[in-house]
């Protein structure tokens, strides 16, 4: 950026913003994904204030009860309000979705874009890195961060976000390698434009959007990744909640607690939907070449 | 291209090496002892240091390494330390289960997620569009265990049409090895369909705004022949990365399925390899997996010369 | 040897297809045995196929009276240094050889002397045998044992065919040769074990099945479909959870037994200096934890009362639990008392668990009663082989784990409260337990036995550096076409004299 518009730095971005911004709230669908992913969002931010038990409140006496009037989603196997838990719960799962994936991209992407654009020895070097990433079980590589960190939430993001580094390395190279064909980069080179201009303004918006669309799903893998990793003891530790380790408990009481399992998943699905219609409202109203 | 994939699988050969010195370590630092582990109540000391010389494991690292390089080559992966069987043995048993289950997937998944992310691309907007995402992110979000137990105890239990779980080898009586294999391979393609469904509706749109699609259309083509020759055949360059690295994600995906239907393959192979630190049986693995891995982006990157001519040889 | 399997197999198969067709036995495991070698295994799941396969010198009632099995009759010398061992005749091994004192004791040398045996210890006090006749044994040692028959009664006491043994070596396993009512037919790994109904077994007519089948199948909801859709005629290790669901399924049996084994807090007293914590020094702090704990409510929580709450290493059924101190009611206040008393009022420690579902209820119920008592417990989950090593290393304050019990009490005692002991993890060291359990293993007689336990058990009851919790209930479901099975306390599944209508 700084090669381009050395002049008007200030000037050079807000419009763009604007426009894309503009693009989204035309968006119903992008705008139904911001709400749910909001409201989410929201009572995550919340959970210390409204008004509910404690998620790690027991009461003996109501062991696995379906929804009532006294827990309005029911109680979990050991007797815990599962409203309480899911609030509780949505600040894990949001947090080891989204930051594993701010993870991922931070390092997937640069990289990405690296070996695709400047081939030769960088491309050769990642590409093998990307390999040997691809090809280390992900559950030896869980397993080895817990013993080395100690096992947390903040752990299991890194495990995640890490195994999901090598996706976006390759998407972004190839991405990379695709739009280099394209005639605007001979032209720009043409003109004289430097890497990093070619890069900023060429190359990034048009690998954009299949990253994005890769973003929004790794959000759904991520959240229920942490459900595998705190049945390895790597996740959430007991008793706080998530809703990947709730899930991951539920899964014993299928049959007589059928309503532990629902909760859980139809957060998970609604966040996962509304990540993906942002994802979608996003990657459209980044389209360069959309008007 | 024959000398470009010549070049690759030369170039190949030190990022195994790499990968197997990168697991040997990685493993060796884990905390927990393989023989302890694996003595369960029967913890005699004596014997646990018995089998620690005997297998080696008080050796320095290097030379436990050098030494299991040098017997791989050999075509020696050692033994398992649980069941005293030789890795290559049990890897040879178990790669065919999983690439069953990992092929049925796959066409699970290209089946449902090609079609419905072209169709969706398609009607971009409208409400089939809806629908089709609607569905795909269901089969992404539900968890694996959850619609595979609901599978079992609906199918199986109450329906009675397939065995709830296990495993008959495709030579032993094809019809009921597909049949067994039919639910884990749904459960395991659903959301691998759901994320091909997406990529594709992704790179559909992509290009079905792209000039040569106006221009395809401007020549007056049919529609269809504009949708399926012109615009899917350049929408397939990022779906056919994604497939690929796919592949990876249905082995991890294979560990749960394989987990919850009791199906004896590769991902229960690794899962309980781990858990009990029998490294021979895990480095075996992972040789294996790395060298499958590396054969497949090969494959990808050839793909893309055939489907791309316009990326040149670097 | 091969020929002579298949001949017998196709034999047997001819036989019965003229009847019947040939009868398969299903049986859903929970975990997949190790290594199938009785000498060399270790899990509890691996003895359950044993049970089929390998008969051993005695067996236990479901009361766990020791009785004949391979041994018909057994005495002791006066001094308790010589067991003499009469034997079954006519009792020949799967592959055609025959059982006799030559072959006993081939086997309790291979339990001695076999590099990688895990028997060692059990058979430790044998100094040698003595081959009377064809039939008879003597078995010397070097020091009085109470245990031995118990361990006969176990893997020390199963009988391989020496020829395969000494032809196979470590690799028995691999197609072991015992002497059992069904011989080993195939295994394929995680997937399933195969036996074969041994027609020359001596009680061949009260086994009722060709072939048996195990089939491990870890998840305990899948198990149980696979019983309810008819793919497998009994599974062991039902949830306690399920236990009402099949209760109410009329298809269904039930067939339960409390375990020999416990499950407990295994506190860090003197294990490393991770032990300097007013938890690990102050045996008053812990028996506040304990007072602090309802085990009844913990029971009905996690297992729905299906499992036996406890407070001592055997359960409240066994002839050995010491009455005087049955398992104590929940005492919030005394706890607090006993806490104020020791100046340790609001003290924080660590558990570390198993990331087992199950163990991972315990520990938080066990969590929100303390906090109750102000005991605060942080919960730090790991994955198995971890929390083993950490605990034999002595890295962990409190650790949540049990044992799966023996038919002599000397099994869930000795070994974990001597200072010398195997799996002393806590580390605990009192000179009069080690005296009081020594001489309990020494005598044969059951009264002055008992009387050494109950004195350690009122030292131990004390000092607490394991706080027991509960005992599994071994809990089998069957399809109810399936009749005559026993359950047994040691949760075998023994297959004589049961059967399947069609």
């Amino acid at each position: 950026m700084t090669t381009i518009d050395l002049a008007t730095p200030a000037e050079a971005l807000p419009p763009r913003r604007n426009r894309v911004w503009a693009k989204l709230r035309r968006n119903v669908a992008a705008m139904a994904g911001v709400v749910i992913v909001g409201f989410f969002v929201m009572v995550a931010l919340l959970a210390p204030v409204l008004p509910i038990s404690g998620p790690a409140e027991t009461d003996w006496g109501a062991v696995r009860k379906p929804p009532s009037t006294a827990h309005w989603l029911g109680t979990d196997e050991i007797g815990r309000d599962i409203l309480s838990r899911m609030i509780w719960g949505a600040r894990a799962s949001l947090l080891a979705g989204v930051v594993s994936v701010a993870i991922a991209m931070a390092i997937g992407i640069p990289l990405g874009v690296l070996a695709g654009y400047a081939k030769g020895w960088s491309d050769a070097i990642i590409g093998r890195v990307t390999e040997a990433l691809l090809a280390a079980p992900f559950l030896i590589l869980a397993i080895a961060l817990a013993a080395f960190l100690g096992p947390s939430l903040t752990n299991a993001m890194i495990a995640i976000g890490l195994s999901a580094v090598p996706i976006f390395i390759r998407i972004a190279r190839g991405q990379t390698l695709n739009v280099l064909t394209e005639d605007y980069i001979e032209s720009a080179r043409a003109v004289g434009l430097g890497h990093g201009a070619i890069i900023w303004r060429y190359v990034l918006p048009n690998i954009t959007p299949p990253l994005l669309v890769q973003a929004t799903l790794t959000v759904a893998a991520a959240i229920i990744a942490e459900a595998s990793l705190s049945f390895l003891g790597l996740g959430q530790q007991p008793p706080a909640p998530s809703w990947g380790a709730m899930l991951n408990t539920a899964k014993a009481f299928m049959e007589q607690a059928p309503w532990m399992a629902f909760w859980p998943g139809i957060a998970i699905f609604l966040v996962v939907l509304g990540f993906n219609l942002l994802g979608d409202g996003l990657r459209d109203a980044l389209d360069p070449r959309d008007t | 291209m024959l000398l470009f994939i010549g070049r690759r699988l030369l170039v190949a050969i030190p990022t195994v090496i790499l990968i197997s010195i990168f697991v040997f370590f990685l493993q060796k630092l884990l905390p927990g002892d393989p023989v302890l582990a694996l003595a369960g109540e029967d913890r005699n000391p004596e014997i646990l240091e018995y089998l620690r010389e005997k297998y080696r494991l008080n050796d320095p690292l290097y030379v436990q390494y050098f030494q299991w390089i040098g017997n791989a080559l050999r075509g020696d992966l050692g033994i398992s330390l649980r069941t005293q069987q030789p890795v290559l043995e049990l890897i040879g048993e178990k790669l065919p289960v999983t690439l069953q289950l990992a092929v049925m997937a796959l066409v699970f998944a290209m089946v449902i997620g090609i079609p419905a992310g072209v169709i969706s691309a398609y009607y971009k907007g409208t409400w089939i569009d809806w629908v089709a995402n609607v569905i795909a992110l269901s089969g992404l979000s539900v968890p694996n265990f959850w619609l595979g137990i609901m599978m079992i105890l609906l199918v199986s239990v109450n329906l009675g049409w397939l065995p709830a779980s296990g495993y008959r080898p495709f030579s032993d009586d094809p019809l009921q090895s597909i049949r067994t294999m039919l639910m884990p391979a749904f459960v395991l393609g659903t959301a691998i369909a759901a994320t091909l469904m997406r990529h594709t509706r992704s790179a559909m749109l992509s290009v079905l705004q792209s000039d040569y699609v106006r221009t395809a259309r401007a020549k007056g083509l049919r529609e269809k022949v504009v949708v399926l020759r012109h615009a899917l055949k350049n929408a397939l360059v990022p779906v056919v990365t994604v497939i690929t690295l796919l592949f990876g994600e249905l082995l991890a995906g294979a560990v749960l399925t394989e987990q919850i239907f009791t199906i004896p393959g590769f991902g229960k192979l690794v899962v309980d390899a781990v858990f009990n630190r029998d490294y021979a049986v895990v480095q075996g693995i992972v040789l294996c997996t790395a060298i499958t891995f590396i054969l497949m982006n090969i494959l990808a990157d050839a793909l893309y010369r055939v489907l791309n001519p316009r990326i040149g040889a670097p | 040897m091969q020929t002579k399997y298949l001949l017998s197999t196709t034999a047997a198969l001819m036989f019965t297809t003229s009847l019947a067709l040939a009868q398969d036995f299903r049986i859903g495991l929970a975990e997949d045995p190790d290594i199938l070698d009785p000498d060399q295994s270790r899990t509890f799941v691996g003895r359950i196929v044993y049970a089929a396969m390998c008969d051993k010198l005695v067996d236990i009632t479901p009361d766990l009276e020791i009785i004949p099995m391979l041994a018909t009759g057994w005495e002791w010398s006066s001094d308790g240094m010589t067991l003499t061992m009469t034997l079954r005749e006519g009792v020949t091994f799967h592959d055609g050889e025959p059982f006799n004192a030559e072959a006993v004791a081939y086997n309790i040398n291979r339990s001695k002397t076999l590099d990688e045996s895990r028997r060692k210890s059990e058979v430790a006090s044998i100094s040698g045998t003595n081959v009377v006749d064809e039939y008879t044994i003597e078995i010397m040692l070097a020091n009085p044992d109470a245990t031995l028959l118990a361990q006969f009664a176990d893997r020390s006491g199963m009988m391989l065919s020496p020829k395969a043994a000494e032809e196979m070596g470590i690799g028995f396993g691999n197609a072991p040769v015992c002497a059992g009512p069904f011989s080993f037919t195939e295994r394929v790994q995680q997937d399933r074990i195969v036996l074969t109904k041994f027609e020359d077994y001596w009680r061949a007519d009260e086994i009722n099945f060709d072939t048996v089948t195990y089939l491990p199948i870890t998840d305990d909801t899948v198990r149980l479909a696979n019983l309810r859709a008819g793919d497998v005629d009994m599974i062991e290790r039902l949830a306690a959870t399920d236990v009402a669901s099949v209760q109410a399924d009329d298809g269904l049996l039930l067939e339960q037994a409390v375990s020999l084994g416990y499950q407990g807090l295994t506190v860090n007293v003197a294990n490393t200096d991770r032990s300097e914590t007013p938890m690990g020094q102050d045996a008053t702090v812990r028996r506040a934890l304990s007072l602090a704990i309802d085990r009844e409510v913990l029971n009905q929580v996690v297992f729905e009362g299906v499992f036996a709450p406890g407070n001592q290493p055997y359960p409240p059924t066994s002839p050995w639990y010491n009455s005087d101190f049955p398992v104590p009611a929940r005492d919030v206040e005394a706890a607090k008392a006993l806490l104020a008393d020791a100046g340790a009022e609001g003290i924080s420690v660590e558990v570390q668990v198993s990331t087992n579902p199950v163990a991972q209820q315990v520990v938080q119920v066990v969590q929100a009663m303390a906090s109750e008592a102000g005991i605060n417990i942080s919960i730090v989950a790991k994955e198995f082989a971890t929390l083993l090593s950490e605990q034999t290393a002595g890295a962990y304050e409190i650790s949540q784990i049990g044992w799966s019990g023996r038919v002599d009490p000397d099994g869930n005692i000795h070994q974990f409260m001597t200072c010398e002991g195997g799996i002393n993890d806590s580390g605990y060291c009192n000179p009069e337990i080690d005296t009081l359990l020594n001489a309990a293993r020494t005598s044969t007689d059951v009264a002055t036995r008992k009387e050494s336990y109950d004195a350690a058990l009122a030292i131990l009851q004390e000092e607490m550096p394991i706080i027991y919790l509960y005992h599994q209930t071994w809990i089998w479901a069957i399809d109810d076409a399936v009749a005559g099975y026993v359950p047994y306390p040691d949760g075998m599944i023994r297959l004589v004299g049961v059967s399947k209508t069609e």
